[in-house]
C-alpha cells in the first residue's frame, strides 16, 4: 500500500477561488505611520491608537521565534500590506441590503449564507473579509438576551469600557512576536460579551476570509463571559489559492469569570499550498483564555489548512476548581507543517485540565504536538490528563511530540499518554476485502482516529469536519 | 465458481505456491488441509489480492472472470469473501459504520440501491444475534478490544451480512474454544446452499466435524498432493501429515 499511497499526492482545495472586488489596500510596509493610518481608518479613539503604538514599539525590538519545528523562508514584513478592505465597505452599510452582493455571494459559495432566513438555524455569524467585518447576523435577537456580538472595531466605539477593561489582559502586548504585531496592526475580528447568568441563546460563529493578494490578516477576537454565563463560539477560515505565502497572525482572548463556561471551536482551512509546497498561509496564532473560580474553557480545533501552523490555544486556570480542555485534530498533507498544542497553566487549587491531541500526517508533511502543563506551587490537588496520538499515512511524513511538564506542587497529578500508529496495510486490506475502496478506507480510518475530538464539536460542524478531513486527504492514496 | 490452474505465487521473491490446481463448483465445500508452511494462508491471500502476494504463473477464474484483472475491492464486490485468520482492529470506526460502508460499496458495484437505515439496522441486529454477539458489539470499534473468539465471530457476522458467493475461511478455527467453534460452524452451515461455495482452510480435522466438507485436499509444498472425500480428514488426523511424505509425495 505504501507505494500506492505516495503516488498521486495532490488535493483539491474547494475554497480556493478569488473574489474580484474593488479593494482599497494600503501600500506594503510597516512603520508608525501605517499604524496611525489603520487607526484613522477605523476612526479610533486616542487610547486605542496609543495602545497600538506602544505595541508597535515593543514589536520593533522583538525577534521572530525560532523554536518551533517548522521551516520557512524569513518573512519580509515590509512586503506585506497591513490593511485591505472592499471599497464598498467604506460607507459602512447599515444593513445586509446595502452590502455588495459580490461579498455576500462569496460567503454563499463557501456555504455560509448571511441572510438570516437561509442561515443554519441557531447560529449567528460575523463575516470578516480581509480587514473588515462584512456583516453580523442575528444581532437583534442576541441583544434581547443582552448578548453583544459585533465586530471588534465597532466595540471599540460602542463599548469602550469593556474593551479597555479586558483587551490585552489575557495575552499581554509583549507576549510574543506575532501577538505584539497583531496588537499594533489588528484590523477586525469579533467581540462577544455574555452578561451575568446568561446562557447565549445561539451558537456564535465568525468566518474569516482572506481575499486580497500580498495582504496579511490580523484579526483580534475578545470574548468575555460574565459570572455564571455560557457561550459556544466557532470560527472558520479559508483563503484563495495563491502562489505566494500570506501571513495570518491572530490573537484570541477569552475571559471566563466565576462559574462561566466558554466553548471555542475552530475549523481552520486556510489555503495549505499546492502539492509542491508552493503558496499557502502562514498561520501564526496566539489564543489564550483565563478561567476564574469554577469556570471552564474548552478549546476544540480541527486544523487542516495552512502551509505552516504555529498555534497553542491555552488556558490559565487562575480560579480554584476551574477546568481547561483542549481537543485537537491537526492534519497535514503534501508539504504542510504544523506545530500545535496547548498550554495548561494551573494556578488555582483543584484545577483540572484534559488534553486530547490527534495528529495525522500524510504526504511529505510534518506534524508536531507541543504542549506545556505547569502546576504552580499553589495548585493544590490539581490534575492533568494528556493523551497525544499520531497517525502516519505513508512513509515520507513525520510526527513529533514535545511535551513539557513542570510540576511544583507535590499533590498535583500529571498523566501523559502518547501513541504513534500507521494506517496499516492490514487495515487497508481488511477494508478492501470488504469492498471498500482505498480512498474511502483511509478517510474512514482517519475519522475513527479523530472520533474523540469530533464529538466535542457542535453537532452541525462535526459533520463538516469529517467531510473536510476527507477532502484534505484526497490523493493521499492512489 | 472458482477455477485455479497451475497457480504459482511468491511472497517477497520466495515461491510458495508451485502449481496449484483446484476447481470448485457452486454449492461445494472444499477443505484445504496441510502442514505449517505448506502455503494454506498464501492461497487465501493471493485469491483475495493482498499486496505482496504475487502471482508468478497460472490463472484463476472466478465466475469466468480473471481475478488478477481486478482490485481487491472488486473481487470482494464480485462476491469473494475472506474470513481472516488474524482480524485487525480499526479503532474508532464502529462495526456498524464499517458494515454499512462495506454493504453500500458492494451494492453500489452491483448496481443495487443503498439499503435504507432502518432495514440495515434490522439486518445488522439479526446477524449479530445469529453469532451470539451482544448488540453492543455493533457500536464498538471494529475488533477493538475483542477477544480472539469475538473477532472470529465478527468475521462470520460480516460474512452473513454480505452474503458472498465464495467464502474463504483462513484457519477460522485457530484459537477458538468449542463453544465459539460451534457458533462459527453454525454460521457457515446456515449459509450453505446450492449457489454458494466454501474453501475451508484448516490445520486440524476438528472444525470439519462441524463443517462437513464435500472434498478434502492436502496441500504440501505449494501443491495439492492428495484429494479425497471427508474421510481423508480423519485419516490425516490419525496418521499425521508425515504419513503423506512417506506414501504420496515421494
Amino acid at each position: 500500500m505504501s507505494e500506492v499511497i505516495n503516488e498521486r499526492i495532490g488535493k483539491e482545495y474547494k475554497a480556493g477561488f478569488i473574489t474580484e472586488v474593488d479593494s482599497e489596500t494600503m501600500p506594503p510596509g510597516l512603520n508608525e505611520d501605517v499604524v496611525r493610518a489603520i487607526s484613522a481608518k477605523k476612526g479610533e479613539p486616542e487610547w486605542m491608537l496609543e495602545w497600538r503604538l506602544k505595541a508597535f514599539n515593543i514589536w520593533k525590538n522583538m525577534k521572530e521565534p525560532e523554536w518551533a519545528h517548522v521551516h520557512y523562508p524569513k518573512i519580509d514584513f515590509e512586503a506585506i500590506s497591513y490593511f485591505s478592505a472592499p471599497k464598498s465597505m467604506a460607507d459602512k452599510p447599515k444593513s445586509l441590503d446595502e452590502v455588495d452582493p459580490q461579498l455576500l455571494e462569496t460567503y454563499e459559495k463557501l456555504g455560509i449564507p448571511l441572510h438570516e432566513q437561509e442561515i443554519l438555524a441557531g447560529v449567528a455569524v460575523d463575516a470578516v473579509f480581509d480587514s473588515v467585518s462584512v456583516a453580523t447576523t442575528f444581532r437583534a435577537k442576541l441583544e434581547e438576551a443582552g448578548v453583544i456580538f459585533c465586530p471588534i472595531s465597532e466595540a471599540v466605539h460602542k463599548h469602550p469600557e469593556l474593551v479597555k477593561k479586558y483587551l490585552g489582559t489575557v495575552v499581554p502586548v509583549n507576549d510574543n512576536f506575532y501577538a505584539a504585531l497583531n496588537c499594533a496592526v489588528f484590523s477586525d475580528g469579533s467581540f462577544v460579551y455574555i452578561p451575568k447568568g446568561v446562557r447565549c441563546p445561539m451558537e456564535l460563529s465568525t468566518y474569516f476570509r482572506i481575499n486580497e493578494a500580498k495582504t496579511g490578516q490580523f484579526e483580534r477576537t475578545l470574548i468575555v463571559a460574565e459570572e455564571g454565563s455560557h457561550v459556544s463560539y466557532l470560527e472558520g477560515c479559508t483563503a484563495p489559492m495563491r502562489d505566494e505565502n500570506q501571513l495570518h497572525a491572530a490573537v484570541v482572548e477569552l475571559v471566563a469569570l466565576d462559574n462561566a463556561e466558554i466553548k471555542y471551536s475552530t475549523v481552520q482551512n486556510w489555503y495549505p499550498g499546492d502539492e509542491e509546497g508552493k503558496g499557502g498561509i502562514y498561520n501564526f496564532v496566539t489564543k489564550r483564555g483565563v478561567c476564574h473560580t469554577n469556570a471552564k474553557i474548552s478549546w476544540t480545533q480541527v486544523e487542516t489548512g495552512s502551509a505552516v501552523t504555529w498555534k497553542y490555544p491555552s488556558c490559565v486556570l487562575k480560579g480554584d476548581n476551574s477546568i481547561g480542555e483542549f481537543y485537537s485534530v491537526a492534519l497535514t498533507n503534501n508539504y504542510q507543517q504544523a506545530d500545535t498544542g496547548t498550554k495548561m497553566i494551573h494556578l488555582g487549587k483543584n484545577t483540572k485540565s484534559t488534553i486530547i491531541a490527534k495528529g495525522i500526517s500524510a504526504g511529505k508533511s510534518q506534524s508536531s504536538y507541543r504542549g506545556l502543563v505547569r502546576m504552580s506551587p499553589m495548585a493544590e490537588g490539581a490534575r492533568n490528563f494528556t493523551q497525544c496520538d499520531s497517525l502516519l499515512i505513508g512513509d515520507k511524513c513525520g510526527a513529533h511530540t514535545f511535551p513539557y511538564i513542570e510540576s511544583k506542587n507535590p499533590s498535583a497529578i500529571v498523566e501523559h499518554e502518547a501513541t504513534t500508529s500507521k494506517v496499516s496495510d492490514d487495515q487497508m486490506f481488511l477494508c478492501q476485502q470488504r469492498g471498500i475502496d482505498p480512498e474511502k478506507a483511509v478517510s474512514m480510518i482517519v475519522n475513527g482516529f479523530c472520533k474523540e475530538v469530533f464529538k466535542e464539536l457542535p453537532m452541525e460542524f462535526a459533520v463538516e469536519a469529517g467531510k473536510l478531513l476527507e477532502v484534505s486527504l484526497e490523493g493521499s492514496v492512489g | 465458481m472458482l477455477n485455479i490452474k497451475n497457480l504459482h505465487a511468491a511472497v517477497e521473491d520466495k515461491t510458495i505456491l508451485k502449481g496449484l490446481n483446484l476447481e470448485i463448483k457452486p454449492g461445494e465445500v472444499h477443505a484445504i488441509m496441510g502442514p505449517n508452511g505448506a502455503g494454506k494462508s498464501t492461497l487465501g491471500n493471493v485469491l483475495a489480492g493482498r499486496e505482496g502476494y504475487e502471482r508468478t504463473n497460472g490463472e484463476v477464474l472466478f465466475n469466468e472472470k480473471d481475478i488478477f484483472e481486478m482490485d481487491p475491492e472488486e473481487r470482494a464486490a464480485e462476491g469473494m469473501f475472506l474470513a481472516f485468520q488474524y482480524p485487525v482492529e480499526i479503532p474508532g470506526v464502529s462495526n456498524l459504520e464499517f458494515l454499512k460502508a462495506s454493504l453500500d460499496a458492494i451494492r453500489k458495484y452491483n448496481n443495487q440501491p443503498e439499503l435504507d437505515a432502518v432495514s440495515f439496522m434490522k439486518m445488522a441486529r439479526e446477524t449479530c444475534k445469529a453469532v451470539n454477539l451482544d448488540q453492543s458489539f455493533l457500536k464498538r470499534g471494529v475488533n477493538e478490544g475483542f477477544s480472539g473468539g469475538e473477532k472470529k465471530r465478527n468475521e462470520i457476522m460480516q460474512m452473513m451480512l454480505l452474503q458472498p458467493k465464495l467464502c474463504i475461511l483462513d484457519e477460522t478455527d485457530s484459537g477458538l474454544d468449542i463453544d465459539a467453534l460451534q457458533v462459527v460452524a453454525k454460521g457457515v452451515n446456515d449459509l450453505r446452499d446450492s449457489n454458494r461455495s466454501f474453501v475451508v482452510v484448516t490445520h486440524y480435522q476438528r472444525l470439519l466435524d462441524y463443517i462437513v466438507p464435500d472434498y478434502v485436499h492436502v496441500l504440501a509444498d505449494g501443491k495439492i498432493v492428495k484429494s479425497g472425500g471427508k474421510e481423508l480428514a480423519h485419516e490425516l488426523e490419525d496418521k499425521g501429515y508425515g504419513w503423506l511424505d512417506n506414501n504420496e509425495v515421494a
